[in-house]
């Protein structure tokens, strides 16, 4: 009895300030995530507010956040999507792998980590965060420009590259081996392939077990059939979160609009939970030592995924500004390099992965927030302008 | 848009336009219209049915200058009252092009019979050889009006005919009879 009352108040006193946080965040223009992860850091192991009976709540939860947060990911995009990103923007999604996976992967050798934390590093370096990216988008009004379609097939297809990359880094972190690896990559590319064509194809089928028009049988069953496939999936080493973002792209048309709209605010409830829970579960004074090699990575792998941006824009035949723009655009790192790196500490690889993580997600999504919003600085724009205009004037000079 | 060839009716749009459809995941579509003067308009289409109109900037060919947010319906009301402009736009051509075809614009008097009812009920291409081609209403337009379309007083009908047809139509409206 008396457990649960302290449970009651513990979750409620926290996702009460969890509330008034994201508001703030909201006021300033930014991502509450990083304030949910330095609250998850105030709290918990090694915090100054220990935690009697919600650890358990906290642990369940952000298991259930994980899967959400794939869940809608893959509702937001519809299986022709994805296989026309792929399609059109195939080099540029090498080239960002490329760019800011080997960054990650260099540091976590150089700390003597080892190859399977270089598979972890390089993929919490690698990915974007389409969550933050998409709201900056949004907020600062850039839905409607030429670059953006470049920006979002990027993050179309990093999350793609997770439903093979996470089955991979599951089984490798487990210890089962590079042939367990190598099964386990096989096993979810079949698996994601068919689940490509059923979705393509018989869309309807998967699709018609749920009504669009009926909420609460909505929330229950794709919730339930989610939980159920991401269960199967962990099951045979595919890694949940696979298994969640496959049941999302199978689900199509209405009823994932409809599945959108109902299951966004359990969504924003269990991926706070699941913020909170990574910061509860990392020390905040193992941060201090993994500090400058945090720095240096934020520092060098924004620098990359600016080149990314860069590239792919004048790919797609953007001018000069619009190609600042993409780059910086792409810069935060969130929700994909804690999951990358949660699954990794579970698994009892490497415990400082968890604290660098914390603190190079903290430092990108912080410095990314503020990149984003340059292009629309005066100094920016004029900047732009004095490289345009002289060109013209100076480049007779020469002949006179 | 000069052209030396003997217009038809229906040149006045879709020639040298190019509407470009770009794909937005998980956001919606954008259609780009680069006009004859090299300004680029967006327009990108929600999945929630939202929309957003762009004007992009001159000097940053990638940005857009002004964005405006129109709900579903204010789509539509723009849409119409384009389409409606761009076909009184044709129907000027057509009267130059075809001597003999006049377009009018026939106010419904308060006394005609055919107020309340509907565009068919005036038989109005049958007995006339007209064509009611818009309905000009407050400050809305219904364009390529139905027959099942309503009628109501004060309706600004816009009609194409032969002068005499368009004669008979305005003496048929005022109060149901033909000209004998």
């Amino acid at each position: 009895m008396h457990g649960t009352t302290l449970l009651l108040i513990e979750v409620g006193a926290l996702l009460l300030a969890l509330g008034l946080l994201s508001r703030v965040a909201d006021r300033f223009g930014f991502s509450p995530i990083p304030l949910f992860l330095i609250i998850g850091l105030l709290i918990g192991e090694g915090g100054m507010i220990p935690l009697e009976e919600s650890g358990e709540f906290f642990a369940i939860g952000s298991e259930i956040g994980v899967i959400l947060l794939l869940l809608m990911l893959g509702l937001e995009y519809t299986a022709t999507e994805l296989v026309q990103s792929l399609r059109r923007s195939r080099r540029a999604g090498l080239v960002d792998a490329l760019l800011n996976a080997v960054p990650g992967a260099a540091m976590a050798l150089i700390l003597g980590w080892g190859p399977v934390a270089a598979v972890a590093l390089a993929g919490i370096t690698w990915i974007s965060s389409s969550g933050v990216i998409a709201k900056v988008l949004r907020d600062l009004g850039r839905l409607s420009n030429r670059e953006t379609p470049t920006i979002l097939s990027i993050l179309v297809i990093e999350d793609l590259a997770m439903a093979f990359y996470l089955p991979v880094l599951s089984a490798l972190v487990i210890g089962a081996g590079l042939l367990a690896g190598a099964t386990a990559l096989v096993i979810a590319v079949l698996v994601a392939l068919l689940i490509l064509y059923l979705a393509l194809r018989h869309g309807r089928i998967v699709s018609a077990l749920f009504s669009p028009h009926h909420a609460e049988s909505l929330v229950l069953g794709v919730l339930g059939l989610t939980m159920l496939v991401a269960g199967i999936a962990q099951q045979v080493n595919v890694s949940a979160a696979v298994g969640a973002f496959l049941v999302g792209i199978a689900i199509s048309g209405q009823v994932a609009r409809s599945a959108e709209i109902v299951l966004s605010p359990l969504r924003d409830l269990f991926a706070a939970v699941f913020f909170v829970f990574f910061g509860i579960a990392t020390d905040p004074a193992d941060i201090v030592p993994v500090l400058v090699p945090a720095i240096i990575l934020a520092i060098v792998t924004m620098a990359t995924k600016v080149a990314t941006g860069w590239i792919a824009a004048r790919r797609a035949g953007i001018a000069l500004p619009g190609r600042w723009r993409a780059g910086l655009t792409l810069t935060p790192r969130g929700e994909f390099s804690i999951v990358i790196a949660g699954l990794a500490v579970a698994a009892g690889l490497q415990p400082q992965l968890a604290p660098l993580a914390t603190a190079y997600v903290l430092i990108t999504i912080i410095a990314g927030s503020i990149l984003a919003r340059v292009p629309d600085t005066d100094w920016f724009k004029q900047r732009m302008l004095a490289r345009r205009l002289p060109a013209r004037p100076t480049a007779p000079a020469p002949a006179g | 848009m000069e052209s030396a060839a003997p217009a038809s009716a229906d040149t006045v749009s879709g020639v040298g336009v190019r509407i470009e459809k770009v794909d937005l995941p998980g956001i919606g579509t954008r259609h780009d219209i680069v006009t004859e003067d090299g300004r680029r308009i967006g327009i990108v289409s929600h999945r929630t049915g939202e929309r957003e109109l762009a004007v992009f900037d001159d000097v940053d060919p990638d940005a857009c200058r002004e964005r405006v947010s129109l709900s579903e319906d204010e789509a539509l009301a723009l849409a119409d009252v384009l389409g409606a402009s761009v076909m009184l736009g044709q129907l000027a051509g057509i009267r130059e092009q075809a001597a003999g075809l006049f377009t009018e614009q026939l106010l419904l008097p308060a006394s005609s019979p055919f107020v309340g009812g509907r565009l068919g009920d005036t038989k109005a291409r049958t007995l006339t050889g007209t064509s009611i081609v818009a309905i000009v209403r407050d400050s809305e337009v219904v364009p390529s009006p139905t027959p099942q379309t309503e009628l109501r007083a004060g309706d600004t009908l816009i009609v194409v005919g032969t002068r005499p047809a368009l004669e008979t139509l305005a003496r048929l409206l005022a109060d149901g009879t033909l000209p004998s």
